[in-house]
């Protein structure tokens, strides 16, 4: 035998950069209501394919196909299209507000609005999410205040988190949206931890985990999915596969696994992938997997199959690492637009009240953002106290603490 | 002291079914130490189990628990294995409530024995005490003898916040004062051994003057109080050892009244020396007592080195150099 040769590293590159030929060819599109959807107590041995597929719903045509349509009324499907165009008119709103210097930063979710607008439709009251920064419409299909929302943005006198946090690091514990860190990864064990809980309670209560397709590969992940398999935890874990980590594409993580999805098959854990971009499919496969949790089935791994289409956030440019068309190219299309046109299609909508909701839903978020601005943005009007900066860090100030915020003057 | 840790987290179990019990071999087993001997038997699987091999994980999972409302007390097998949770510990749980402003809170304890004196080598002797002192958000507590673990572990459970307790694992059998040659009194034959019945705590934040002297104030903590008092003995000098028991919070107030008492102050720990909390100690008493010393504060601690394993007794801050620091300070 010959001398081997020696040996190479192997460092992953995306198809395209900027400058080339956007080409998601590599992205196998299976037909909409092809994929099967099994009995929610089904051996996970037998689903492994759906770890590869993706669960499509909305066909090219509008229509509502295959064994996972049906879930929602029409009633409730014009209100999940409400709370994506609310949350993209937040969004545009927001991100202007940053540019105008209102707030230090901000994060958008453009092209990835039906992801946690239609998982929140599948939870119940008490039901609590882990999320990372980019499900704010948990928070908008939950019912949330807009205004609160902006005042957390704005960091202002009547942020509800007193200035502490990040703009877009919400928290309401009343509408299931647990603290958002910053730190990455970190909730999704935390999610596993809060189901765990539940169950050591005898409760009924299930929760929700998310992370994106990047932070997958922090040791956090591996955490989650151990403890949810060993304890079968009644928790619904979600990975958001928007494409990119800041400018690294998804296969610096992913590596040589087929999908994201597939990691949960070491673990024994039903693994499914979505089509992040459909909303009756992203609230089918929800409310599939809210109910295994639920009925003590245990642990589920959704893989959101969507796309960044803006910045990571209000700091990053991806032009400097993807090419500009690259969304436009994107084959699973705009979930706003996509849900527009089924329900055009099925007689419950239609174009002229579609422009006529997005002037009312605009109207509503400049109101809201003016509410939010009587109590000031970063840097003019009511701003949180330095007090407030002492207070909360324990449940009781120590000595300590209570000696250098009387040195401080406050 | 493994009696009276046990005996806190049954009458918290009993007491609160919200507490529960979990970390690596702490469910059938009992744990390595033998902490949890029972609890399982006693509570059942649920409330007291094994966990995977994941320190990030079961502080993660604590943390999940914490949020949901329970009271979560782990373990992490050796406080040198603690760092994969640094992040958990110091990013989440610390932080929790400050950020989410009170809608959600972090009352668990993370248990860990520390220290050296067993032949552990690098793995199985450290004292990362300094690592937590110096994060806002978290209490550190380190008991030096079994009724104060017992009334403390039990404080740091009903603790609306964080918790990190560090068991000096030289004093689960005994009072060792670093006299490694010789046998060390079991807690059975020692007054601090007897452990009140049933439910106590000793409240956090409070230090205890654990041998009244008149002549130098030594702080120290866990198994450095007996090297002190032992120091004190052997070289005749009338030290008045603090025992902190709390770290952060610290009781300034004890410490303080004592120093200006006697003047003169010698820190001593067992973790290594730079930017250790013996730092803080330092800083602190020149900050609030200059104007009363006579001497410059001194410190003993370990060396800057890993803990080694043939050299343990070479690197173990003994009765003889905390002595050596005593006479250098009354002399100075």
């Amino acid at each position: 035998m010959s001398e081997p040769e020696p040996l190479r590293l192997h460092v992953p590159e995306p198809e395209v950069r900027p400058g080339d030929e956007p080409d998601f060819s590599h992205v196998q599109i299976p037909k909409a209501g092809s994929v099967p959807r099994p009995e929610i107590d089904v051996d996970p041995r037998e689903i492994r394919d759906l770890a590869y597929s993706i669960i499509r719903v909305l066909n090219r045509q509008g229509e509502a196909v295959g064994p996972w349509a049906g879930t929602l009324t029409e009633e409730e499907l014009r209100d999940g299209l409400r709370h994506m165009m609310t949350l993209r008119a937040f969004d545009a709103r927001m991100q202007n507000a940053q540019r105008q210097g209102k707030t230090s930063f901000y994060m958008q979710h453009m092209g990835e609005e039906a992801v946690s607008c239609a998982f929140r439709r599948a939870l119940e009251p008490g039901d609590m999410n882990f999320p990372t920064y980019r499900q704010a419409g948990l928070l908008i299909a939950g019912g949330y205040p807009m205004v609160e929302m902006m005042n957390q943005i704005f960091s202002n006198e009547a942020d509800p988190l007193k200035g502490r946090q990040l703009p877009i690091m919400y928290s309401s514990k009343e509408h299931g949206f647990f603290s958002i860190s910053g730190n990455l990864a970190t909730q999704f064990i935390q999610a596993v931890g809060w189901a765990m809980a539940s169950a050591i309670s005898r409760d009924t209560r299930i929760a929700a985990g998310w992370i994106g397709d990047g932070s997958t590969a922090e040791s956090d992940f591996h955490a989650a999915l151990v403890f949810a398999s060993t304890y079968r935890a009644p928790v619904v874990l979600n990975i958001v596969n928007n494409q990119w980590a800041i400018s690294t594409y998804q296969g610096i993580a992913r590596g040589g696994s087929g999908t994201f999805a597939a990691r949960g098959h070491g673990f024994g854990i039903p693994s499914l992938r979505v089509d992040g971009n459909d909303y009756l499919a992203v609230h089918a496969v929800a409310k599939w997997a809210v109910e295994r949790a639920r009925r003590n089935l245990g642990p589920t791994l959704i893989e959101h199959v969507t796309y960044r289409v803006g910045a990571h956030s209000s700091s990053d440019d991806p032009s400097a690492y993807r090419p500009k068309t690259e969304s436009d190219a994107w084959p699973l299309g705009d979930p706003v637009i996509r849900l527009k046109n089924h329900l055009i299609r099925i007689g419950a909508w239609s174009d002229e009240r579609h422009t006529q909701a997005e002037a009312e839903i605009m109207d509503g978020v400049v109101a809201a953002q003016r509410e939010a601005e009587k109590h000031g943005t970063l840097h003019s009007g009511g701003k949180p106290s330095t007090r407030d900066m002492f207070e909360g860090v324990y449940a009781t100030m120590p000595p300590h603490l209570r000696r250098q915020r009387q040195k401080a003057g406050v | 002291m493994i009696e009276a840790i046990r005996s806190a987290m049954d009458v918290s179990m009993g007491r609160d079914e919200k507490v529960v019990v979990f970390g690596e071999d702490v469910g059938y087993f009992g744990g390595v130490f033998r902490c949890t001997q029972g609890l399982q038997q006693k509570y059942g699987v649920t409330r007291c189990f094994d966990a995977p091999i994941n320190e990030a994980g079961i502080v993660g999972a604590a943390i999940g628990m914490a949020a949901y409302g329970l009271r979560p007390c782990v373990e992490i097998q050796f406080a040198d294995y603690v760092y994969p949770a640094y992040d958990q510990i110091v990013s989440e749980a610390a932080r929790v409530r400050y950020r989410s402003n009170g809608q959600f809170t972090c009352p668990i304890v993370v248990r860990m024995p520390t220290g050296g004196g067993i032949f552990g080598g690098q793995t199985h002797s450290q004292s990362p005490e300094a690592l937590f002192t110096h994060v806002s958000g978290l209490k550190v507590v380190v008991p030096s003898n079994p009724q104060d673990a017992k009334g403390l572990l039990i404080a740091a459970i009903e603790d609306p916040d964080p918790v990190i307790f560090l068991e000096p694992k030289r004093l689960y059998n005994g009072p060792f004062d670093g006299h490694h040659d010789r046998p060390v009194t079991p807690w059975s034959k020692h007054p601090l051994g007897e452990v009140e019945e049933g439910h106590f705590t000793v409240p956090l934040g409070q230090a205890q003057i654990h041998r009244p002297g008149a002549a130098v104030t030594v702080l120290a903590y866990g198994t450095m109080v007996y090297v002190a008092e032992a120091a004190a003995g052997e070289s005749g000098i009338d030290a008045e050892v603090i025992d902190l028991r709390t770290l952060l919070p610290l009781d300034l107030d004890t410490v303080v009244a004592s120093v200006k008492k006697t003047r003169r102050c010698v820190v001593v720990h067992e973790a290594t020396l730079t930017s250790g909390f013996g730092a803080e100690l330092a800083a602190l008493v020149q900050e609030e007592c200059f104007w009363h010393l006579e001497a410059p504060v001194a410190r003993v601690a370990g060396y800057d080195t890993p803990y080694p394993h043939a050299q343990e007794w070479d690197y173990f801050p003994g009765p003889q150099r905390v002595a050596e620091a005593l006479s250098a300070t009354m002399e100075a």
